[in-house]
């Protein structure tokens, strides 16, 4: 290891763990949305943590923006899956995944 | 000896991956929101780790303290039968397993073998460098249409939140203050002859 900071491979690995870790999470939890929209959440840090560690080891800022948009655009992403979330509740008093199926021809 | 980022990069990432791994093996959904939080938490010290002090707070700011609020008050508010949602639960671990695997060995064989891996020493940070500062900067100037058009995505993303959560409830009593304001005299009191008709 070098002097004072870790390898930009360990942050993608890192990211690249983490991103697995969201994977699994969607198979595991496939029946419960709410966990689901937690794993795409997980997904995107995964993201966002390769975005900064490219941005910090090759000396430009364009992947910090981009880390920025991310943020705004999941957490809109957050909202209205949430509210849709809520509102599927209201209407089915479940949020299986397996009883999202009315649009199936 | 290690240097200390170094130290604290493998600490923060420990922690990291193991509440990511609590969030989606959690069995209750509020635990989940929970540990969610504490790899947000680790996820902002890694940024900041990497001098990205703005990006670090955001995150803080952002995610902890508004987009996670809302997990939580969504998993609390909805009542939901989590021995259903389990089902299966243990059936797609080996497929998923592989899958992650199968995935963290190909990225690993691409960081090592690419160019890219062997980067080792970040660019070096000037010592009166200002990271939100450059970041503002960046925004406002070359980012600055695309600045916009995000905060036009958060504007429509809470109309879209509140248009499809907002209901009006039938039989509430509640004023309709456009009936009351155009209501007419006509429509309240009518007056009934209560004469005799005149054969």
């Amino acid at each position: 290891m070098s002097a004072g900071q870790p390898t930009l491979a360990a942050y993608l690995i890192l990211g690249a763990i983490l991103f697995s870790i969201g994977v699994v999470g969607i198979f595991l939890n496939r029946k419960n949305v709410i966990i689901l929209l937690m794993a795409i959440e997980l997904l995107l840090l995964a993201v966002n943590i390769n975005l900064v560690a490219f941005s910090r080891y090759l000396g430009n800022l364009d992947g910090q923006v981009f880390v920025f948009f991310i943020l705004t655009v999941a957490a809109a992403e957050a909202a209205i899956g949430l509210a849709i979330l809520v509102v599927y509740f209201r209407n089915r008093h479940s949020i299986n995944v397996e009883d999202i199926d009315e649009l199936r021809g | 000896m290690l240097p200390v980022t170094t130290i604290l990069f493998y600490v923060f990432s420990a922690i990291l991956l193991g509440s990511a791994t609590l969030v989606v093996t959690a069995r209750n959904p509020v635990y989940a929101t929970l540990y969610l939080v504490l790899a947000f938490f680790n996820a902002a010290a890694l940024f900041i780790l990497l001098g990205a002090e703005f990006l670090g707070l955001i995150l803080i700011l952002v995610y902890v303290g508004a987009v996670m609020v809302l997990f939580l008050f969504v998993v609390m508010m909805l009542d939901i039968n989590l021995a259903r949602l389990k089902e299966g639960f243990l059936s797609y671990l080996p497929l998923g397993l592989a899958i992650a695997i199968l995935g963290v060995l190909e990225l690993a064989v691409v960081f090592w073998t690419s160019p890219l891996g062997h980067i080792t020493a970040p660019t070096a940070i000037p010592a009166n460098a200002d990271n939100t500062r450059a970041l503002g900067i960046l925004l406002y100037t070359q980012y600055l249409y695309p600045f916009e058009i995000a905060a036009v995505i958060l504007l429509v993303a809470i109309i879209a939140a509140i248009a499809l959560t907002l209901r009006r409830r039938t039989g509430a009593k509640t004023q309709n203050i456009g009936a009351q304001m155009a209501v007419r005299a006509k429509d309240r009191v009518y007056l009934v002859d209560l004469r005799e008709p005149k054969s």
